[in-house]
């Protein structure tokens, strides 16, 4: 099967989440909680992507531990990299929704802020832990076993915040009913166009890797020919 | 009257902010990446240099003509 190349997904990017965000702007209705509520069309996705992303990283993990390839660890590394990134936008967006909304940068009784920024933290310490190592193999081993872990308590900690009371944090799906199709579209385009930019910047990351690692191996044969 | 426009002019300035946010973060990362890219390929031109200044002999020749095809390989990376 062959895989679209690399600008092809840049330009499917560009173009789904220019399309999904004016559907945002132009096309789905204001509801009762005003124009602020257009924020919502890039910090949920952010926030879904950042998450679906750590857990493609244990996938990945998964791969490096039964076959001890070192590609699934660096697509591991990279879909942790780009989910931290992409997490970090979604806290500053949310900060910044929460503020137009509910006059506060943050709310600590709040589950699902809460339990978002335990996750981003958790993910925070990837990086340390993998640079504490000074062995490549033991590195890559732990830092899988790492994305394992953490991998598994992503969907947990999901499953324990709808479970939970929320405290004034909305549900983006309920059973109570969900957005009105105009919204939906909106919110699915735009999701769609965060998907394939992550998809693309990891793709994007991954190819500078490589890059690197040839650079490094041809300065070596050089240097060790010359 | 005012009351409600101040409050619109706020709201739309949180929503200018978050959207400059992503914006911003996009942007710092590819300026990252892109000022890696120029690196690597500052130091591929550096190595194709370096290979042709010493020019292998004939015994080297295989192992000159892999790290040529090598260094062809990551310009060739590099340029996409």
């Amino acid at each position: 099967m062959r895989t679209p190349s690399l600008r092809a997904l840049a330009v499917a990017a560009v173009v789904t989440l220019l399309g999904g965000y004016a559907l945002a702007f132009f096309y789905a209705p204001i509801e009762a909680e005003g124009f602020i509520q257009k924020i919502f069309y890039l910090h949920v996705p952010l926030a879904i992507v950042a998450l679906l992303g750590f857990m493609v990283a244990a996938v990945h993990a998964i791969r490096h531990l039964r076959t001890r390839d070192p590609v699934h660890d660096a697509r591991s590394y990279v879909s942790i990299h780009l989910s931290v990134i992409f997490a970090v936008g979604a806290l500053l967006t949310g900060a910044l929704w929460a503020k137009g909304q509910w006059g506060v940068w943050w709310e600590w009784r709040e589950p699902t802020l809460v339990s978002f920024l335990i996750v981003f933290l958790l993910y925070a310490t990837y990086y340390p832990l993998r640079y504490a190592v000074e062995d490549r193999d033991r590195q890559a081993r732990y830092a899988s076993v790492f994305a394992i872990t953490a991998g598994a308590f992503v969907p947990l900690n999901f499953l324990a915040v709808r479970l939970a009371e929320p405290f004034i944090h909305p549900r983006t799906f309920s059973s109570t009913g969900g957005l009105p199709a105009e919204m939906l579209l909106a919110f699915l385009v735009c999701l769609a166009g965060m998907v394939l930019l992550w998809v693309s910047l990891v793709g994007f990351e991954l190819g500078s890797k490589r890059a690197s690692a040839d650079l490094s191996r041809l300065r070596t044969a050089l240097g060790g020919g010359g | 009257m005012t009351a409600p426009l101040i409050a619109l002019e706020q709201t739309e300035s949180y929503v200018a902010g978050a959207y400059l946010v992503f914006v911003a973060l996009l942007l710092i990362y590819v300026a990252i990446m892109a000022a890696k890219l120029q690196r690597i390929q500052r130091e591929i031109r550096t190595l194709a240099e370096l290979e042709e200044q010493t020019g292998r002999p004939s015994t080297a020749g295989q192992a000159s003509r892999r790290q040529s095809r090598e260094v062809e390989a990551v310009r060739g990376e590099a340029r996409r």
